[in-house]
Order: structure tokens, then C-alpha cells, then sequence
């Protein structure tokens, strides 16, 4: 347990809480006489594996909007800690904010204890923060002093200990490419070779994915944080310039009128400087 | 039942079985989304809560494991507290407060096994609603169903460790060769006095019963 926890863990045990928000927003989004914006999901592929010197993590930067790319070079893998890092498929705000409040957690920890945090307290706190929630499924990853650990994090909240994995909605694609090629204690470049492949064919066969590859290597001596690793190999070339030059639109006719304001009510606040 | 879970489900089989000095209890190690994508072929189902009390979780995997995770801290206090191992009774009753506490949010069935000094080895079922049974053996998850005829004739009261283990695994193997949601390798624990031993059974080493 956190020495020093930015959560408040609830008394009862359990945090039902985000059963209400599931509820609430299903109910927003649904019906209602506003069209509310889909939240930004990241449709996405995601993947980790273990490998014999550390972690390697991939994944791709499209984030989408319904069907619109809404950033072509989306940052996926998240900062928990010097030795964790988190890669996170669903809804954009949910991923953001709960790593962001996991690395804050974990900071205040390692002042606290002393210690630099492990990857299984990093799952359980999750665990906790995302019991029923649907927005986010992670992939978390990272080195400590026990060894070279993958977790993952699904929806509504349950974990499990793997060395190779997947997620997103390119999650089956890549799966394939690693389930076929995957040996336990792999080189280093091997598994860098393999976690692009695993990316890029869930790219190449899902329509929510795509654009470019980052890639995330952990390791003892440190992190090597490559983005991207590979660019898309379809980037559009603009065939011209597309701004317009003033003069473009031509005026036809010109009105000016002037509005009447009159000074109804004047209220003064002094700023306090001291 | 297991197709309303939401998320990862352990549609499963597990169970638990006393013999002659100790407990065993076991369980596959599936995990499923909605019934057509497995997405694990190695979760644990069996979880230590204490160092000779064992369960096994069937429902929604995130809800077992919160679950757990609160009864494993309750009951490590609770042994604190009373300077002495806990109960496989207390423990299967904290779960038990868990769920029928919560049931209308929760989705998870447990059995407790452990071996105690007071009464020895005992097996608890916990089931959705927060009932509590204790029982000779017993069996549970959505694999249980094709078992009950095999478990109900073949069990004997007082079997020797040996015949336990391999009513256990035959038992196993039945359910998973005929339940979909169901499978993997077979995780069993023995659990006795002296101590827990592992016993893990790929899924080709398993008996084969007419599987043409």
C-alpha cells in the first residue's frame, strides 16, 4: 500500500462508483436531444512482450473520433516511472488520466519509502482504480528488482500475469503474428522486429488503427523510448499548397453599421497586490 | 449465466475435495469474453488467501479478484488480530460477507478449502448470493453441470491422497472435454498439514475418456 495515497481507498471495501458513470454516460450519449461527441476513443493496437534483457512495448498513434482520425501521432505508451510504462486502449481521457494518477501515486511512494515502485504495486493500484470501469484496458509493463514483468489490465478491472500479450481493437491481428512467433527469452532486436510486426499487422487490419509505430524497450540499464520507431509507410504527399492568398474571395459589397451601445452599469474590483 | 457476465469471465470448472488428511482443490484455467474469445488459456483460478486456505473464483474474473483481494487483506489482519491461523471458516465467511453484502453489483462464486487445526480438512461453497454451504466436496462453474453424475458416484468418504488426485483429475478432464468455456491446463492443490503442493496437468497429459 501506498505510504501516501492521492486515493482515497473506500471504507466498504468495494468502489462502485464508476458503475453510476457507466450508467450516466450510457444514458448521455444515448437519447439525448444534444448530439453529444463520441469520447475520443484510441481504436487501437496495442502489444508487449518479455524478452530476455527486459520489456518491449508497442503500439500505434491513431487516435479516432467516430470516423474521423482525430490525431495521426498520438502518444499510447504512458510514463508511470522511471523503470514502468503503460500502454492504453479505449477511451483517450480514461487512459490519460488513470496513468497519469498512477505515476503520481507512485512518485509520492518512492519519496515516501525510499524505494522505486514494482510492477505488481502498479497492477494492484490500477486494479482498484479501474474496478468497472469499461473505458480503459492497459498493458503495463516494466523492470524491477524481481525481474521482467508484462500485466494486463482488462475491462471492468481484472488483471492477469502473461509474457506476450495484446489489445485494442487490432488486438486479434497482432495476436496471430505473436502467438505464432513468440519463445520465451528472446534477444532483444528479435523482440523489437516482433513487436513492429505484431503492430503493423493489426495496422493492416483494422480500420481504427494506423499511421505510426512507437516502441518502448525497458530494461535495467534504462528505457528507450522510440517514437516513432517506424513511420507509416502510406503518408499522403501534398500535391499542392492548400492556403488561400488574401484576394482569394473577392468582395462584392461592403455595409457598415454602427451599433449604439450605451454604458448601462459600471463596476469597479481592485485587484489585492500585496 | 455466463454469457450476461460483462468482461472476462471464468466460465469455468472448479472444485474441492476432502480426503484422508487434507483437501484438494482444483480447477481449469480458461478465461472467457462472451463466451466465443478465450482470453487467457493460463489465468490462476486458485488464489491463496492464507497459507493453508485456498479458493477458487467462477463469474466475472474482475470481481472475483477484487473480491479476493479484500478477503486476503481481512483475513491476514483477522490472524493478526488473533495471534493464530484463521479458520477455513472465517475465511470462507468473510467471502461470504463480501458477496451478500453486494450482491446486487457482484457476480462471482467462490469454494473455500483449506485445512485447519480445529476441524481439519473442509471444503465451503460461497455461491452468488452469498450463501454458505459446507461439504464433503463439491463442485462448481459452468462445467460442473456436466459432472455432478460423475462427482455424485465416484466419491468416497476417507480416500487416500492418490485416489483423491485422480477422481479430481478425471473429474476435470470430463468437464473440460465437454464444456466450451472450459479448458486448458488442470491446476491442482493439495493441501494438508504439513504443507501445499502444486500439482499443474497440461492439457494433452490429461486422461482421455472416448475422445474420437
Amino acid at each position: 500500500m501506498a505510504l501516501s495515497n492521492v486515493l482515497q481507498i473506500p471504507t466498504s471495501g468495494f468502489n462502485f462508483e464508476n458503475v453510476a458513470i457507466n450508467v450516466a454516460l450510457e444514458s448521455l450519449l444515448e437519447g439525448g436531444h444534444t448530439k453529444t461527441p463520441k469520447p475520443m476513443k484510441t481504436g487501437t493496437t496495442i502489444a508487449g512482450l518479455v524478452c530476455k534483457e527486459g520489456v518491449v512495448l508497442g503500439a500505434d498513434t491513431r487516435a479516432t473520433s467516430g470516423e474521423v482520425v482525430a490525431d495521426k501521432m498520438c502518444a499510447k505508451i504512458h510514463y508511470i516511472s522511471p523503470n514502468i510504462y503503460c500502454c492504453g486502449a479505449g477511451t483517450a481521457a480514461d487512459t490519460e488520466k488513470t496513468t497519469d494518477l498512477l505515476s503520481s501515486n507512485l512518485t509520492i511512494f518512492s519519496m515516501n519509502s525510499g524505494r522505486n515502485p514494482r510492477v505488481v504495486m502498479a497492477v494492484n493500484i490500477l486494479q482498484d482504480m479501474l474496478f468497472r470501469c469499461t473505458g480503459a484496458s492497459l498493458i503495463l509493463g516494466g523492470v524491477d528488482c524481481n525481474g521482467n514483468h508484462l500485466y494486463t489490465v482488462g475491462p471492468y478491472g481484472s488483471i492477469d500475469n502473461v509474457p506476450y500479450l495484446a489489445m485494442g481493437s487490432g488486438d486479434l491481428a497482432a495476436l496471430g503474428i505473436l502467438e505464432d512467433r513468440f519463445k520465451p527469452n528472446m534477444e532483444m532486436e528479435e523482440a523489437k522486429e516482433l513487436v513492429r510486426d505484431a503492430i503493423h499487422s493489426g495496422i493492416m487490419s483494422d480500420l481504427d488503427s494506423g499511421n505510426n509505430i512507437d516502441i518502448c524497450v525497458i530494461t535495467k540499464q534504462g528505457v528507450d523510448y522510440i517514437r516513432p520507431y517506424q513511420e507509416s509507410e502510406y503518408k499522403d504527399k501534398r500535391q499542392k499548397r492548400y492556403k488561400y492568398g488574401p484576394g482569394t474571395t473577392s468582395i462584392l459589397t461592403e455595409k457598415i453599421v454602427p451599433l449604439d451601445l450605451e454604458v448601462v452599469q459600471e463596476t469597479v474590483q481592485r485587484m489585492d497586490t500585496a | 449465466m455466463d454469457s450476461q457476465i460483462k468482461g472476462v469471465s471464468t466460465g469455468t470448472t472448479i472444485l474441492a475435495v476432502t480426503f484422508n488428511g487434507g483437501v484438494i482443490i482444483g480447477s481449469d484455467s480458461r478465461a472467457s469474453i462472451g463466451g466465443y474469445y478465450v482470453s487467457s488459456k493460463t489465468i490462476n483460478k486458485l488464489i491463496q488467501v492464507h497459507d493453508r486456505i485456498f479458493c477458487c473464483i467462477a463469474g466475472s474474473l474482475a470481481d472475483a479478484q477484487a473480491v479476493t483481494k479484500a478477503a486476503k487483506f481481512q483475513i491476514s489482519f483477522h490472524s493478526i488480530q488473533m495471534e493464530s491461523p484463521p479458520l477455513v471458516k472465517a475465511a470462507a465467511s468473510v467471502l461470504k460477507e463480501l458477496c451478500y453484502n453486494n450482491k446486487e453489483e457482484l457476480q462471482a462464486g467462490f469454494i473455500t478449502a483449506g485445512w485447519d487445526r480445529k476441524k481439519g480438512p473442509q471444503v465451503y461453497t460461497v455461491a452468488l448470493g452469498g450463501m454458505l454451504l459446507s461439504q464433503p466436496f463439491t463442485i462448481g462453474g459452468s462445467g460442473s453441470t456436466y459432472i455432478y453424475g460423475y462427482a455424485d458416484a465416484k466419491y468416497k468418504p476417507d480416500m487416500s491422497k492418490e485416489e483423491c488426485l485422480q477422481f479430481a483429475t478425471n473429474a476435470l478432464a470430463l468437464a473440460m472435454g465437454r464444456d466450451n468455456v472450459s479448458g486448458g491446463v488442470a491446476h491442482l492443490v493439495v493441501i494438508t498439514e504439513e504443507g501445499v503442493e502444486h500439482v499443474v496437468i497440461p492439457g494433452d497429459k490429461l486422461p482421455k475418456f472416448h475422445n474420437e
